[in-house]
């Protein structure tokens, strides 16, 4: 990094420090728009080599920043004004918060002496995000300027990642000191546990290899340690059946034998069923999210609980964990493998057979054909995961759409999968997209996005059109607020209020992406599907949108009901699995 | 339900307040009283959180979500035998004829007044929270014009401070 060498110290603005520091922390790429009191720092960042990209609004710039960081393990950087475009900010910063997403928000805050006096465009962000932010800081003087960036990368990307805002007043940036680059990040305070206590390490081991019906419990923590590889070797070592939360899809291949795909609300049978009839669950890197543990007091309730996770606090937080260990996943994996070695393991054979009949028996499935010969939702998803293959880079908004992304995508490699998952924040898909494209540019980056969704942050799709970022965005027009209208089908009778968005009069999504600069496609019918996913394919100067207008009757299976036990999880309407198969 | 006092050293900034308090109030943690005030060292705070909790398991949550946080330096939890105090000043109806009963009362508690006027005379109080919450029910009969108590305040005994545990040592006991 070029900030190691010591320089003699030059007196620069502070609007220069910032750029100045940004540089040393190797930052390539932000997402910004400009307005009064960050205004300063604009005028270096003209003559910077840190590429600036000119966003449409300020959410498209965290959830780009949040798109960039996921598809590349960096940190995403975005930078906006004071008051309102701070404030714009806040929905990806707790987006961020909550899937732990390492991003640095910078915002221009109204001069010092007139902070607290309702001052033009003036917000008190720090205090606004105090509850959604790692940490945030409010800087005021010059000099604070550069020791502040240098640590708010290291807090956002070590120990549990997340996002942390730097708040800098104008006069901070307009007056002038000397630039001091601190060598090393020095904070009493701040010391995350990395590596895990070995004994607890080598307990968990013991447990494990006397397990009878263990699962692995994988979420996301396992892809922020890049630990995937060590987690198949676990596997492949032990013979323990796995389940990747919605923020592990790809932490473990779906094709493999042992993968039972995702837990939760509307998680696959197989997954569902081994965890409530698990022994052991060895959860590392995951957090015993609400979505995936349903009603809690019936979750799991015969397994003994091993928790490995880099943040204490998630320990026992909602399970109370028979074993703990904090550590990072990569280092607990690889602890866990070496405890393992020479370990006499049981058998797991009949626990597998079980589980394996559940997964060939209950496959996450949908019907190709709908009543009235109108598109599957479900079917248009397989086949762009199929055509676009692997490789591919895929962000998701939130709802139904996400949910089928989820399922029916090949998931085969790590941080090849974007989406709200915390949050739950509609509009995450196209600025996410843009942001990993900018990141990955040679990758495929398909956005899978619902109407409801794409109408939140589609204008972003000008970003991208103007900075050569050719994202593909698949909208799946079901003309509905789909997942809330499936809840209105389930549990309020088919009162169908407020969730009908009539997004087949109205917009036009082929004419609304043309006029936005990219290319707009759309498909009706099975025949029209593959042929414009292999369009949109060969389209790669320019953003494609292509509308599949689906059935909007379908809905996500399987489920289990909001506060339900896990064990209540139906696979279609009234249909739930038979655990033990009967032998004829 | 049990009660904790647990003490926090912070950074003396502006802010860590805030950063605190909207913890307790976002996660749901019920405290009683909290009180900050600055160290012997003049960067650093300590702020006394006395708690109400259902269990251990919440207690461990609270410590937890404190340790996160980047300008909390340490949380320990005081010992029940710990010093604890706080402080009280209460303002009395008295008149002539009632003055000195209330006097009396008040040096019973070891407290002292320090303001009296023809109407009323106000006291202060120091010690455990059931002393104090004793003496303003022995002050009431005589009417109780105004009162005002401070929060808590803790230090375990011996010779032991709170800068002298390292934070390994705390983060084990969390594992623990």
């Amino acid at each position: 990094m070029a900030g190691e060498t010591p320089t003699a110290p030059t007196t620069m603005t502070g609007a220069q420090a910032l750029v100045a520091s940004l540089e040393r922390m190797g930052v390539d790429v932000v997402f910004g728009i400009p307005g009064g009191a960050i205004l300063p720092a604009y005028d270096p960042l003209y003559d910077s080599k840190v590429r600036h990209i000119l966003v449409r609004h300020e959410q498209g710039a965290g959830h780009a920043a949040e798109g960039y960081a996921v598809a590349t393990g960096r940190v995403g950087v975005c930078i906006a004004t004071s008051g309102p475009g701070a404030t714009n900010l806040v929905t990806p910063l707790a987006d961020a918060y909550m899937d732990s997403v390492p991003i640095v928000a910078i915002t221009g805050q109204v001069n010092s002496s007139f902070i607290g006096t309702d001052a033009f465009q003036e917000a008190d962000i720090r205090g606004i995000t105090m509850p959604v932010t790692k940490h945030n800081y409010l800087i005021t003087r010059t000099e604070d300027i550069p020791k502040a960036i240098k640590e708010a990368f290291h807090i956002a990307s070590t120990g549990r990642p997340g996002p942390v805002l730097v708040d800098i007043s104008k006069d901070a940036l307009v007056d002038s000191a000397r630039f001091v680059w601190p060598a090393q990040v020095k904070m009493a305070s701040y010391r995350p546990t990395v590596r895990p206590h070995l004994g607890q390490v080598r307990q968990a081991a013991k447990m494990i290899a006397e397990a009878e019906r263990p699962v692995l419990y994988i979420g996301g923590g396992v892809l922020k340690a890049r630990a995937s590889e060590e987690l198949k070797t676990f596997v492949e070592m032990t013979g323990i059946p796995v389940v990747t939360t919605l923020m592990a899809r790809g932490a473990f291949p779906d094709s493999h034998d042992l993968a039972l795909g995702m837990p939760g609300m509307h998680g696959a049978v197989a997954a569902v069923g081994a965890i409530q009839r698990s022994d052991l669950l060895i959860a590392i890197g995951t957090r015993f999210d609400d979505r995936v543990t349903g009603r809690l007091d019936s979750f799991a309730p015969l397994a003994k609980v091993i928790h490995a996770d880099i943040d204490p606090a998630e320990i026992s937080k909602n399970r109370v964990a028979d074993l703990p260990i904090v550590g990072d996943a990569k280092a607990v994996l690889e602890g866990l493998i070496t405890a393992s070695q020479d370990l006499q393991r049981t058998d797991l054979t009949a626990w597998q057979t079980w589980v394996d009949s559940l997964k060939r028996r209950y496959p996450t499935r949908f019907d190709d054909q709908t009543e009235d010969g109108s598109l599957s939702p479900q079917y248009v998803i397989r086949r762009l995961g199929e055509i676009s293959g692997p490789e591919t880079i895929f962000a998701a908004g939130v709802g139904q759409h996400q949910m089928w992304a989820a399922h029916f995508l090949p998931f085969e490699r790590p941080d090849k999968w974007l989406n709200s998952g915390g949050l739950g924040t509609m509009g995450y898909c196209v600025p996410a997209a843009m942001g990993a494209k900018v990141g990955q540019p040679d990758a495929v980056v398909w956005g899978i996005d619902g109407d409801g969704c794409f109408q939140m942050t589609n204008q972003e799709l000008v970003t991208c059109a103007l900075n050569d970022i050719p994202v593909k965005i698949a909208v799946i027009n079901n003309e509905s607020l789909g997942m809330v209208r499936q809840w209105q089908t389930l549990f309020y009778e088919g009162r169908y209020s407020n969730t009908d968005l009539q997004s087949r009069r109205i917009p036009d999504f082929p004419k609304l992406a043309e006029a936005m600069g990219a290319v707009g496609l759309r498909a009706e019918t099975v025949d029209e599907v593959d042929e414009v996913i292999n369009q949109a394919m060969a389209i790669n100067d320019r953003p494609v949108v292509v509308e599949f207008v689906v059935h909007k009757d379908a809905m996500v299976w399987p489920m289990v009901a909001a506060g339900t036990s896990n064990d209540e999880i139906k696979i279609a309407r009234d249909l739930a699995p038979e655990w033990e198969e009967e032998v004829l | 339900m049990s009660t904790h006092t647990l003490s926090v050293l912070v950074y003396n900034r502006p802010g860590v307040l805030t950063r605190i308090a909207g913890l307790f109030s976002r996660r749901g943690f019920n405290i009683e009283s909290l009180t900050v005030g600055v160290t012997e060292k003049p960067e650093l705070s300590r702020m006394t959180v006395v708690a109400t909790v259902d269990d251990e398991i919440a207690l461990e949550q609270i410590v937890k979500q404190l340790n996160k946080l980047i300008e909390v330096l340490k949380v320990i939890e005081l010992e029940d035998n710990a010093v604890q105090r706080m402080m009280a000043l209460i303002k009395v109806r008295s008149d002539s004829d009632h003055r000195s009963q209330i006097i009396d009362t008040v040096s019973l508690f070891r407290g002292k007044a320090v303001d009296v006027s023809h109407d009323s005379i106000t006291v202060e109080a120091t010690g455990s929270r059931d002393k104090i919450s004793a003496l303003i029910s022995m002050l009431e009969p005589f009417g109780i014009l105004e009162l005002v108590q401070s929060g808590q305040v803790s230090l375990g005994r011996g010779a032991r401070s709170i800068t002298d545990r390292t934070r390994s040592d705390l983060r084990r006991a969390a594992e623990d």
